[in-house]
């Protein structure tokens, strides 16, 4: 059988159901934003094949400002982290429960 | 005999999808370090599956960025935290539960979605080649203003990263 967008699609959805399910899942702060990559890049592969199957270069685009967003992005919650972990001397979701009363 | 492209197909998405697997639930490691590498590895896989639908632009973004600075950074950031080995909390069966029935219920839904509207079968063949010359030739052309937005957008980061790792946070 010809390998075709069905199979890019599910290959791409089965990506974004993994990264949410370590998202739900796991409680390191920094798993769950890999999790979150994981997630961004299925988008990604969404985008690239609907690309090649539709002949329109729009799609890479769209990709290539993903990945360059994703950069910055990753960079300031990486940031964000280590600040937090300055304060807190944790990464662990469950012991930051400031807000809750 | 199916086509060489097709077996490489099937040996990155295995490739893909297995290394997603241990990213997110490794049996043997729940060590942050350990996923980040497994991310690594899908990233690579996933290029691969770039080159076969001819982005090849796009292949070489994803090792460079990806791979590259950003699995350095989540490296870089682990090792700074020194984050003790994930010692085992009792994980609740209530959220475990809910989290498998609802991302299998998203599952299904993606799939039959898929599977039912089959949006490739009367598609014409792909003849569109990712060539980067066409892809820099938009990029400067129909996108300029995105990509010189994109490039502000780094440099607000960059200024944020730096404001927020000084000692004393106001």
């Amino acid at each position: 059988m010809q390998i075709g967008l069905e199979h890019y699609l599910v290959v791409s959805a089965l990506l974004f159901c993994l990264g949410l399910l370590g998202l739900v899942t796991r409680r390191n702060l920094l798993v769950m934003y890999m999790s979150l990559e994981l997630m961004l890049n299925a988008a990604n592969l969404a985008l690239v094949s609907f690309s090649r199957f539709n002949n329109n270069l729009n799609g890479q685009i769209l990709v290539f400002f993903i990945i360059t967003v994703a950069a910055a992005e990753v960079s300031v919650g990486l940031a964000l982290i280590v600040a937090l972990y300055r304060k807190r001397q944790t990464a662990h979701v469950e012991d930051l429960t400031s807000m809750k009363l | 005999m199916p086509a060489l492209p097709d077996i490489l197909f099937y040996v990155f998405a295995f490739l893909t999808l297995l290394c997603g697997v241990l990213v997110v639930a490794n049996p043997f490691s729940r060590n942050a370090v350990t996923s980040a590498m497994f991310l690594v590895l899908t990233i690579i896989s996933m290029a691969g599956l770039f080159v076969l639908l001819h982005a090849f632009f796009l292949a070489a973004v994803q090792i460079l960025v990806y791979a590259g600075a950003v699995m350095v950074l989540f490296l870089f950031v682990i090792m700074l935290l020194d984050l003790k080995v994930e010692e085992r909390r009792k994980i609740k069966l209530f959220s475990l539960v809910a989290a498998l029935v609802s991302v299998g219920a998203i599952v299904t839904i993606f799939v039959k979605s898929i599977l039912s509207a089959s949006p490739g079968v009367n598609a014409p063949p792909p003849v569109l080649e990712g060539e980067t010359a066409a892809l820099g030739k938009l990029l400067f052309t129909q996108y300029l203003l995105p990509f010189e937005v994109v490039s502000v957008l780094l440099l607000v980061a960059m200024v944020g990263v730096i404001l927020l790792s000084k000692k004393d946070l106001k």
